[in-house]
């Protein structure tokens, strides 16, 4: 099962530090990592392995959540099959 | 990995343009819970809603969370009550509403539909009963929606019941004009009605359909109309196919919802509902759709175009995104609860006629439409009669959900507040339908209705 969190914010120093430490605290494996900035807006989508995840998926969502207000950006995790189901022909279902 | 782009899109989409699973409709059978004893065919029904529902809403929060997308409602479908209570000797249904309502209460859904009755060819018991208790009924419950299919394109109008209808919406208006008259609001007067429809106050569970069955409805009125902002000027070839992909989209999110409610809950999934269903909130309006299509107003000339355009779109759009497609699938267009809709009665854009134009090509018919509380009954049962003539002679579903303002006119308004939104009273005809109304009787399936 794979997750897919999302880092939408003003630029700041240390936005992939944190976000990469709140996802180790839980054994959240990073499988890929892309990031631009867009409308001066720093963007950032990691790809997450939640097969070793420690605690729930709603902990981690809260843990993230929090990780945002500390950086005073929005960061989400969410399910990667919401985005397979929408724009790849071929998705495989929930738990892909 | 999924491109940034596209996390991005879908994001925006969920965010900013209103995305949202409209929603989950459990269809329940109550055939197995019919008993001569009304008192037990009641307890074995709130049995077996209680039991059968008792997961969905928090099915549908835990969903929400995983995907971060909005499950607006969860809402129950039951088989018609008039096919349930009649093996009862009772004359008043109204102990089944309440009943239905407590169930959802006690599951936590917001609306409880199929207190209905299918009359398309004639009366049964059952049928007439139910039909006379809907005042007491929808006024003394919160949750319960009804509905009465008076016609199909098979068998033709049944126009007894269409007259008695007139009489029992303005009934329910009056019983109900303390709240707004909020009564009109869950009961839909169809024709061919789907067994299947996920969405209220419509929704009931057809004795065709299984044992329990999950549906789903998606909406997104504002994803389509960010999308052709970014056409504009472009001609309808590519207004059509930007409206089709934007659906197919939209569609896959419900398809991967209903799927994984069904396995959770472990109740087959019945099918996807695309219908781009309006709230009066900025940014999830279907009229505004329209004027993004390049009109000043919904309403002027060129709207019945644009919508059937939208409509047909929408349906093609949204028919290879999931396996099975049903229910209603289309635009709605009801007045209250679209903010654009409201500004376009407003501004005189919008008339009545115009909107029965409308609804030959929308996907169903004159939706939550505020008329003045002195309208006869003869009147209200002839707008119901156009409806379903169109319905019936189109092959497609119509319907009726007016509300007659008890002591408002036009000029006046129903602020009915949440999801049903406010209704600018629209003005009817004057010119009297007593005599055509008074005649009954039934009018025969129309000559394309004979295809064996």
């Amino acid at each position: 099962m794979k997750g897919i969190v999302s880092v939408i914010g003003k630029d700041r120093l240390g936005i992939i530090a944190d976000v990469s430490t709140t996802l180790t605290e839980q054994s959240v494996n990073i499988v890929d990592l892309s990031q631009t900035i867009l409308d001066d807006y720093f963007t950032m989508v990691m790809l997450v392995d939640l097969e070793t995840m420690k605690c729930s998926f709603k902990e981690l969502s809260d843990e993230l959540e929090k990780c945002g207000q500390r950086l005073g950006l929005s960061v989400k995790i969410q399910h990667q099959s919401i985005f397979d189901a929408m724009h790849n022909l071929e998705y495989g279902g929930f738990n892909r | 990995m999924t491109n940034l782009q596209s996390v991005l899109e879908t994001i925006r989409m969920i965010e900013k343009e209103n995305l949202d699973i409209r929603t989950i409709t459990m269809g329940i059978s109550l055939l197995d819970c019919i008993d001569s004893d009304g008192e037990k065919a009641r307890k074995r029904i709130y049995e077996k809603i209680t039991r059968l529902a008792k997961d969905l809403v928090k099915v549908g929060e835990d969903l929400e969370q995983e995907l971060g997308i909005p499950i607006i409602n969860k809402r129950i479908s039951v088989t018609p009550i008039s096919l349930i209570a009649a093996a009862t000797s009772e004359e008043d249904y109204t102990a089944f509403a309440q009943t239905l309502d407590k169930a959802a209460m006690d599951v936590g859904v917001n609306f409880i539909g199929g207190f209905s009755a299918l009359v398309e060819k004639g009366y049964a018991k059952g049928d007439r009963i139910l039909i006379q208790s809907l005042p007491n009924a929808l006024a003394s419950t919160e949750r319960v929606c009804a509905s009465v299919n008076v016609g199909t394109s098979k068998v033709g109008i049944n126009m007894d019941a269409v007259r008695d209808l007139g009489h029992i919406v303005k009934e329910i208006a009056e019983r109900t004009k303390d709240n707004c008259s909020i009564g009109c609001a869950k009961l839909v007067v169809f024709a061919n009605s789907v067994e299947d429809n996920p969405f209220m106050a419509g929704a009931y569970h057809g004795v065709g359909e299984p044992d329990a069955v999950i549906n789903v409805g998606v909406s997104g009125p504002g994803v389509v109309k960010a999308a052709l902002e970014k056409v504009e000027g472009e001609s309808f070839d590519v207004v059509a196919e930007t409206i089709k992909r934007t659906a197919f989209k939209i569609t896959r999110v419900g398809q991967l919802v209903g799927e994984e409610v069904s396995k959770r809950l472990g109740i087959p999934f019945g099918i996807m509902d695309l219908s781009l269903a309006p709230t009066p909130e900025i940014g999830d309006s279907v009229a505004r759709i329209l004027e993004e299509i390049g009109l000043e107003a919904c309403g002027t000339h060129g709207t019945t175009a644009a919508l059937a355009m939208l409509n047909d779109a929408v349906k093609k759009g949204g028919i290879m995104a999931s396996n099975h497609v049903g229910g209603l699938s289309g635009a709605f267009i009801p007045v209250s609860e679209d903010e654009g809709m409201i500004a376009a009665v407003n501004s005189g854009a919008l008339t009545f006629d115009k909107l029965e134009a409308m609804t030959c090509v929308c996907s169903v018919g004159l939706d939550m439409i505020a008329i003045p509380g002195d309208t006869p009954a003869s009147t209200i049962s002839a707008i119901i009669a156009d409806e379903a003539a169109i319905g019936v002679i189109n092959n497609k579903t119509t319907a009726v959900r007016i509300i007659p303002a008890i002591g408002k006119d036009v000029g006046d308004a129903l602020n009915f507040g949440g999801l049903l939104g406010y209704a600018p009273i629209m003005p009817v005809h004057k010119f009297s339908s007593e005599k055509m109304i008074a005649r009954g009787g039934r009018i025969p399936a129309p000559v394309h209705s004979f295809k064996n």
